[in-house]
């Protein structure tokens, strides 16, 4: 599918301060922490506070998306926000998102779900609308506050974070070339309705679900644009742990150097729907004019988005002093122990609840 | 407090909606229809203008909260300030993330959209500004 003109024209992030390392969870379930963290390349994982939920952190990386691109809310005329943790069962975040940045109240807004990669589901329609001329300006946003069971493998990786893409024509600081899905029904990762932890297939997850869909999918979308790996000075996959990455870039043929800016969850963990957006941001807060970017998401269930996007000049004149870069968010945070982080995700439930 | 009272006031607790008087330039929050400076010559009726905080501030009073009101159980200890903003009105609201130790009078701080309480398991979410600490925006390295 090919991008007609449609582009990035700004974005933001949001990733809660405090951090946990794997070291600490471990030590709460007689599991060697280091060796889990090694294994799945996990130095620490972001860690919501009780007040912050998909709502507020899908509004914090917009209201900074908005700000960078000095972008009229009232000119958004489509806002769809991609999660598996939305706040309300019956009630859209993205009406809430909608009103706290004062978009509202003409365009549309929808939720998503498709695991973690329902932002990139979300940009792949916001360019619809735009390239058709239907809206000026759509916004794509992928968040999560997701969680482990306690002492679940789960628990070492899931966090919380997110990131907001404002999709337009003009002043585009990137442009998609163009997009391609890869879709089937497996089922590697699931929650039933009403369920607060989610199951997962196990070692099921691994070679007939993400590295199947995001290597048949990267494949399919330089297959149709003709292009190979060195076209690319940066590349991003969805991140369930450091490990995966890694390695589907190795299969695809990319390199180390390729795939530094477009990690980050070995310093803050799985943020699910925020994570290759993150990453996709972390590589725009580096990236330089004519330079091209592979993105590959992924969502259990299964399906994968790729993005073949190229940096214009336009990213000279964006205005990165606003919001915290990407890269401040993977060096700093508040340090806490399992007590804090226990309290803090509602694993402690008060008397009376 | 209930659904409609909060959702009435949604344009302040989420924007920061206030007003402004032309006459003598005072911004108010929460935003006010007459102007109680300039009442005398009723210049400011009908004339007040809609206007958003931007919400920069610093911190102007603060204490620290041990014992929570309902729904704050879990964010104990916390800080409650009163926060002098960049337009002039002192708001009063909770300063997230960081050590009651680390707060002090002056500290700059910048409006940040959080949950204010839940109506129970099956209520109402409500949302609004609390206060975060402003951190330089450069990476360290
Ligand atoms: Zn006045």
């Amino acid at each position: 599918m090919k991008g007609n003109g449609a582009g990035i024209v700004s974005y933001g992030t949001y990733v809660p301060r405090y951090r946990i390392s794997p070291d600490e969870i471990g030590r709460v379930w007689g599991v060697d922490g280091v060796a889990m963290g090694k294994n799945l390349n996990i130095h620490s994982k972001s860690v919501p506070s009780p007040d912050e939920d998909t709502i507020t952190i899908s509004t914090e990386a917009l209201r900074v998306a908005i700000a960078r691109g000095n972008i009229d809310p009232r000119e958004i005329g489509a806002l769809y926000v991609g999660s598996e943790s939305h706040p309300y069962a019956v009630k859209p975040t993205a009406t809430i998102v909608a009103q706290a940045v004062g978009a509202t109240p003409n365009l549309t807004a929808a939720d998503f779900e498709f695991a973690c990669k329902a932002g990139t589901a979300a940009i792949q329609v916001c360019m619809g609308l735009v390239s058709s001329g239907m809206i000026k300006y759509g916004v794509a946003i992928g968040s999560d506050t997701s969680q482990g069971a306690p002492g679940d493998a789960l628990e070492y990786s899931a966090s919380a974070g997110g990131g907001a893409f404002v999709i337009g024509k003009d002043h585009i600081i990137a442009k998609i070339n163009a997009t391609q899905s890869y879709t089937t029904d497996t089922p590697d990762f699931w929650r039933r309705e009403g369920q607060r932890y989610p199951s997962h297939g196990g070692r099921f997850t691994g070679e007939p679900a993400y590295f199947r869909h995001v290597t048949e999918c990267g494949k399919g979308i330089m297959k149709a644009e003709g292009t190979t790996p060195a076209d690319y000075q940066h590349v991003v996959f969805h991140q369930p742990n450091g490990k995966f990455p890694l390695r589907a870039g190795k299969m695809l043929g990319f390199n180390d150097d390729q795939m530094r800016y477009g990690m980050v969850t070995p310093w803050i963990g799985n943020t699910y729907s925020g994570a290759a957006l993150i990453g996709l941001a972390n590589v725009l807060d580096h990236a330089k004019p004519s330079e091209r970017i592979l993105v590959v998401g992924y969502g259990s269930g299964a399906g994968s988005d790729a993005f073949d996007v190229t940096v214009t000049d336009e990213i000279s004149h964006y205005d990165h002093s606003i919001g915290t870069p990407v890269q401040k968010d993977l060096e700093e945070g508040i340090s806490i122990n399992y007590s804090i982080y226990a309290k803090f995700r509602g694993k402690i439930r008060l008397s009376g609840e | 407090m209930s659904v409609a009272r909060f959702w009435r006031e949604t344009l302040r607790r989420y924007n920061l909606g206030a007003s402004k008087c032309p006459e003598c330039q005072t911004v108010f929050f929460p935003p006010r229809s007459v102007c109680p400076q300039c009442t005398v010559h009723r210049k400011s009726m009908t004339k007040m203008e809609p206007c958003q905080l931007s919400g920069k501030g610093e911190i102007f009073s603060y204490t620290t909260v041990y014992e929570a009101a309902d729904g704050f159980e879990m964010q104990v200890p916390y800080v409650l300030a009163l926060v002098k903003m960049a337009e002039g009105p002192v708001l009063t609201g909770q300063v997230v993330d960081v050590d009651p130790k680390e707060v002090h009078e002056g500290m700059p701080v910048k409006a940040t959209f959080r949950k204010l309480r839940e109506d129970g398991d099956s209520g109402v979410i409500h949302y609004g500004y609390k206060f975060a600490i402003v951190r330089s925006p450069t990476a360290s390295k």
